[in-house]
């Protein structure tokens, strides 16, 4: 018990200092998911033999004295949206169900190299389209801080995993909100970094354009040291940026020469869970007292965030998952008379309701007589969001939102109205669309005890100004050290 | 194509409702079967979906450029330089159907 919820910072000095075997803390994590994994359902598969065999081979290198990486013997939670060599990656969907990807995304070549353990993969929304994991197609995942309660989505299992105590760090993508939106639903750090700051090869694709993969933690220092490790230039994506890579888990508690924070009236009234605005407006309050300026601003065009996200997402989605047609890989129907009845069986069977929506809003969208109306329009809306945040950068330095509008509700709350859901990502959506970076970190609790978070967004490229803000924060506050009871798991 | 590019009507833009009519060819360009039910029940809820969309249309995008990517990188070059590929046995590895040298999918030409 004593090494599950340390922070990945505390644990790495214990096994660099010889307190702790690799070995010795994987069987710790492995006992504890065996006594809890039952009730929260976070992993859809663990990896016990894999992860030993490395665990093993980490604690003979230390040994030996030969180098090791900066993870090394630390147990990682994969999102099962990104490719492991000689894992399954499901996307949590039947069209994956039995998927052997041929080779390790770039974060997951990062992982090894950075000798980390990958434990296992998690749940989450189908091809991560939900925000409640809920739509997955093998089972529910449930938030550690709450019964029947939702861990939220899409990367619900790897925020869940971190938060009950299974795995010190995670690994999430956050397309609209995926990452922070769990992190704040499970009382986690959760990071979604500038788009093109880490490499998506390997990360199945959702929507191309918003994709990010980033890291779950239990501490901004913990999440700036996954952060380094993932990020980086790779040629197998184009989009990944050619960028030098600071040493953010090493500058936090260097001072930020300036700490002006942009709010949005808006953003704390009607429409929010009056526990988030309270709770968010302290950690306001706080800033305040720690030397922060806090401005109004006002970002105009980001209340049609959602409404634009949710043309752009399917579209490309559309796109993207035109690929499963039950040839090269995937399911593929039984029965069928033709090769395009093969498709549509195929299809048919394989995806859930979600992903059909989703499909299908994107090929309207995009089809001849209505393309103008919505997927060009849309972008040009794409547009004014991204200038909304130019401007408001040259007056304040980062902005502070609720994470999400909610605490975490109960499992089947939400999952009966479609839009209902999509409101969900109303304060993270503008960050995917304009490629900003964003952290969500915990900030306090509901009346009925369940996590809040906080969300804070920087300029392109500005993940240490983001990581020493938050690391402010947590510095002066406890919410980050709370565990959920035993008793609730 | 079994229907024309003009196949979807316009009037639902106005009474901002998809029949179950017009969500059947929509999910015949996306490739996926329905059934009657599913037609019903998908035609309510992308209805919906899409009225709440609409509200772009309070927005003046007049000479507003479309931003397609958050990166707007311009084209991304590397050397001609042939590197190996998946082995074939790798790439077969997932298939539904194959023999060890091709995927395999059912007769597309008549009479071939």
């Amino acid at each position: 018990m004593s090494h599950v919820h340390q922070t990945a910072g505390h644990l790495l000095q214990e096994l660099s200092s010889g307190q702790l075997t690799a070995v010795e803390l994987l069987q710790t994590h492995l006992q504890y998911i065996d006594q809890v994994e039952g009730q929260v359902q976070a992993f859809l598969q663990v990896d016990r033999e894999g992860a030993l065999r490395d665990a093993v081979e980490v604690d003979r290198k230390r040994a030996a004295g030969e180098p090791l990486g900066r993870l090394a013997g630390l147990p990682v939670a994969v999102k099962d949206n990104l490719c492991v060599r000689g894992w399954k990656t499901t996307c949590a969907s039947r069209m994956l169900e039995n998927f052997a990807p041929p080779y390790d995304a770039h974060v997951v070549q990062q992982l090894r190299q950075a000798d980390a353990i990958l434990l296992g993969r998690t749940n989450l929304d189908e091809f991560a389209m939900g925000s409640s994991c809920e739509n997955s197609a093998f089972q529910k995942t449930r938030n550690p801080w709450g019964e029947n309660t939702t861990p939220g989505g899409s990367s619900g299992g790897s925020a869940a995993a971190v938060s009950a105590g299974m795995a010190p760090l995670a690994l999430g993508s956050d397309t609209g909100g995926s990452i922070r939106q769990p992190a704040a639903f499970c009382g986690v750090v959760g990071m979604k970094p500038t788009y093109g700051r880490v490499s998506r090869y390997g990360l199945v694709a959702f929507a191309s354009s918003l994709d990010q993969v980033g890291p779950f933690a239990r501490s901004v220092q913990d999440a700036a040291l996954l952060l380094e490790v993932l990020s980086g230039h790779d040629p197998r994506d184009s989009t990944s940026v050619n960028a030098s890579i600071p040493e953010w888990s090493r500058s936090l508690d260097q001072p930020l020469s300036t700490l002006r924070i942009g709010i949005v009236p808006e953003h704390f009234g009607p429409g929010v869970d009056p526990d988030v605005a309270q709770t968010v407006t302290r950690a306001i309050e706080l800033y305040r007292m720690l030397g922060a300026t806090v401005s109004e601003i006002s970002l105009p065009h980001t209340k049609y965030g959602v409404a634009a996200y949710y043309i752009i997402a399917p579209s490309e989605a559309s796109s993207n998952l035109a690929r499963y047609d039950g040839v090269h890989y995937g399911h593929r129907a039984e029965e069928f008379s033709n090769m395009v009845e093969m498709y549509e069986s195929s299809r048919a069977e394989g995806f859930g309701d979600e992903v059909k929506r989703r499909i299908m809003i994107g090929t309207y969208a995009l089809s001849s007589g209505y393309y103008d109306a919505y997927y060009l329009k849309a972008l040009k809306v794409r547009r004014l969001i991204a200038n909304d945040f130019q401007q408001a950068f040259q007056q304040v330095d980062l902005i502070l939102t609720p994470t999400s509008p909610t605490p975490a509700y109960p499992l089947g709350g939400q999952s009966a109205d479609p839009l209902k859901m999509y409101l969900d990502d109303m304060y993270t959506v503008s960050a995917n669309l304009a490629g900003l970076p964003a952290i969500s970190i915990p900030c306090g609790f509901s009346n009925q005890g369940l996590p809040i978070g906080l969300q804070l967004l920087g300029p392109a490229f500005e993940e240490e100004r983001i990581l020493k803000a938050a690391h402010i924060y947590e510095q002066a506050t406890d919410w980050h050290t709370r565990r959920p009871a035993p008793a609730a798991l | 194509m079994p229907y024309p590019k003009s196949c979807l009507t316009r009037k639902h833009v106005h009474l901002m409702i998809l029949s179950p009519h017009d969500v059947q060819k929509v999910a015949t360009l996306s490739r996926l079967k329905l059934t009657p039910e599913e037609q019903i029940r998908f035609a309510d809820q992308l209805g919906h979906i899409l009225k709440y969309v609409h509200q772009l249309d309070e927005i003046d995008t007049k000479n507003v450029e479309p931003m397609a990517h958050a990166g707007e990188l311009l084209n991304v070059f590397r050397e001609d330089v042939p590197v190996p590929s998946l082995d074939r046995k790798d790439a077969l590895a997932n298939a539904p159907k194959s023999n060890g040298q091709y995927f395999l999918v059912p007769q597309i030409l008549e009479g071939a």
